[in-house]
């Protein structure tokens, strides 16, 4: 009874068993001799993971309904037009993460203006930002594609003590958003406003500028992740973001945090990562072809949420 | 005349419609003939039956997905066995619903997420989607060509099927006792419960339903393009979800309208075709195409605010 309270208790466990599972397998497939580059390029790809489902959990934690489709885009137009703006020069790779942040800001600020002023569900608001964004990182794009200065690719590429760089960056970001979630005043405000958004404002929280932060907060972590993931890819591409909108869903809903809002759970995410990453590779080395592939990920994705759900969910 | 606050939520989508027909028209006066409305409007039979089936699945407070792999999904198999071997097409077609009921039921008594469920679920029929088409390739079955390409007098076909998909989603939905049902499941699955029904059995049947309209979805899709490929109809997830919210249905709630759902797919397939007689460069087409869906929400909650104010007087 205990253990099945622990486990109720701590719902990421379930994503951190499966991805645990998941490793030995893969590794004990290809007789121990990946472990080390498959742990590293595990970590290096759910960093990228998540740093967009962080902020993808913000937002789902304000309540039903509450989502961002243009995490994408967002990832597209700040990857661009920061190389753009960097230009290969050293100098500028503040400048470039500025411009970054800044891109995220306005977006943030885009989505919640259309989901406020015109009371739009955020669901087709974010989409039609995503479009409109997505239309100005192709007409800025223009086919070219612009190598990051040398400095930060290098930093993106690289490892210290083993760790990949880019898988340190997401987890000062996690301490970061763990804090801001479970210490802070602003973090309490929206797990209340995921729980009852009346009773929130009804005991005086300032219910739309939480939600305005939130959804600034995750456009800004989307675009961030679109500076470090071009900044890896030796380069932007307008495709770059599309993955990551299944994926930014997948890994916090895997994680454990509640679709219908108001829990939500910062270590769930990593182990999502680490999960989804890692089915995929284990699928590779077992030689399955592309549409066996993407059929057992699915069921796979099923199977975890049966496994770990019956919670409060969003019908 | 008084009128039912139904009619007038379907007031906007159909008045946004008129009103981009006739800018196109404007810009365009050739396409004012029965060759250039079927041009304009015959990608929209295959949005306009996604869209329903969405509005089922979102009737009774779930959304899919998965939509766009499933309709892709069923186009490999129209292209592939429905053409070859019928029976056997057949045969996974029915296979395909009877796993969309199964979804329904599994959502339901397992409590879960249906965005997650669903989002799984289009990672399975994209695989298999993949598995039997690994390239580009198929051939429409030659009724679904002939029925797609057929020239019926006066009313292009495109203009027909559009009206024979409302008039009969809405028997379904908002005349038939299972309709009024399956929203009320959306509305209120504890009240339907408790007045005697199986909700189960309701949620079954919508999801088996909307899997019966994707279905319908892909064999018209594949009537007018001839041949199929994995990744032909995936964005019909959000097309379909927009075509619900710009048609006046909700999220939650049972609030849906299958007249507005198929007026809202029409509304979507012509703004396309109006971008591209605007001449607007290629690289703005698909951020106007999210301009437009802003400015039709925005006029839709000045008309919701007159609603009200119609109500409170």
């Amino acid at each position: 009874m205990k253990l099945h309270h622990l486990l109720m208790a701590k719902p990421w466990i379930w994503s951190f068993a499966a991805t645990i599972t998941v490793w030995i397998v893969t590794v004990l497939f290809t007789g121990g001799a990946s472990s080390f580059g498959l742990s590293q390029a595990a970590l290096t790809f759910a960093a990228f993971s998540v740093v967009v489902g962080i902020g993808q959990m913000f937002v789902i934690t304000l309540g039903p309904g509450n989502i961002d489709l243009s995490v994408p885009a967002t990832m597209t137009l700040s990857g661009t037009l920061a190389l753009k703006l960097m230009d290969v020069q050293d100098g500028m790779i503040v400048v470039g993460l500025l411009a970054s942040i800044g891109i995220g800001l306005i977006i943030g600020i885009g989505n919640y203006v259309l989901i406020k002023a015109l009371r739009i569900p955020p669901i087709i608001a974010t989409l039609s930002m995503s479009f409109i964004v997505q239309s100005v990182a192709i007409w800025s794009n223009r086919g070219l594609r612009i190598k990051p200065p040398e400095t930060l690719a290098d930093f993106a590429t690289s490892s210290l003590f083993g760790i990949p760089n880019v898988a340190l960056v997401a987890l000062i970001l996690s301490i970061a958003a763990w804090v801001l979630l479970e210490k802070s005043i602003y973090g309490r405000w929206i797990s209340a406003i995921g729980q009852s958004t009346f009773a929130a404002r009804m005991a005086g929280i300032p219910v739309d500028g939480t939600r305005l932060v939130t959804y600034m907060l995750c456009a800004v972590l989307a675009s961030v992740c679109g500076y470090l993931l071009a900044s890896f890819s030796g380069g932007a591409a307008l495709n770059m973001g599309s993955e990551y909108l299944l994926m930014s869903i997948a890994v916090v809903v895997i994680g454990g945090t509640a679709v219908a809002g108001g829990n939500s759970n910062i270590p769930g995410i990593w182990g999502a990562s680490l999960f989804m990453f890692l089915v995929v590779s284990m699928l590779n080395t077992y030689g399955f072809g592309a549409g066996f592939r993407l059929i057992l990920t699915g069921l796979i994705i099923i199977a975890v949420i049966l496994l770990a759900g019956g919670r409060q969910s969003l019908r | 005349m008084k009128l039912s606050s139904g009619t007038i939520r379907l007031i906007i989508p159909a008045a946004s419609l008129v009103l981009l027909l006739a800018a196109v028209f404007y810009m365009q006066p050739r396409a004012m003939s029965y060759t250039g409305l079927n041009l304009l409007f015959n990608l929209a039979v295959p949005i306009a039956l996604a869209t329903i089936a969405q509005m089922l699945i979102m009737s009774v407070n779930d959304l899919d997905l998965s939509m766009g792999t499933f309709v892709s999904f069923c186009a490999c198999v129209s292209a592939t066995f429905l053409q070859s071997s019928p029976a056997l097409g057949i045969l996974i077609f029915l296979g395909a619903i009877a796993a969309y009921a199964l979804i329904g039921v599994v959502i339901y008594v397992r409590d879960l997420p249906s965005i997650v469920v669903t989002l799984g679920m289009s990672f399975v029929w994209g695989g298999l989607a993949v598995l039997i088409l690994p390239s580009p390739g198929g051939t429409a079955p030659t009724w679904a060509r002939w029925l797609m390409t057929a020239k019926p007098p006066l009313v292009p076909m495109a203009i027909v099927a559009s009206i024979l998909i409302a008039a009969v989603t809405h028997c379904i939905v908002m005349r038939s006792s299972f309709g009024v049902l399956m929203r009320g499941v959306g509305g209120n699955d504890r009240s339907v419960e408790r007045a005697g029904w199986s909700v189960l059995g309701l949620r079954a049947a919508t999801y088996a339903l909307a899997g019966f309209f994707a279905v319908l979805a892909g064999i018209a899709l594949v009537g007018l393009t001839t041949s199929a490929d994995a990744n032909i109809a995936l964005r019909y997830t959000l097309l379909s979800i927009a075509g619900v919210i710009l048609g006046g249905g909700q999220f939650v709630g049972g609030k849906v309208s299958p007249i507005g759902a198929v007026i809202g797919a029409l509304t979507l397939t012509l703004a396309g075709s109006f971008l591209s007689f605007m001449r607007i460069s290629p690289d703005w087409q698909i951020g106007a195409q999210g301009a437009i869906l802003i400015v039709v929400l925005a006029l839709r909650l000045a008309l919701n605010r007159l609603e009200k104010r119609e109500k409170s007087q």
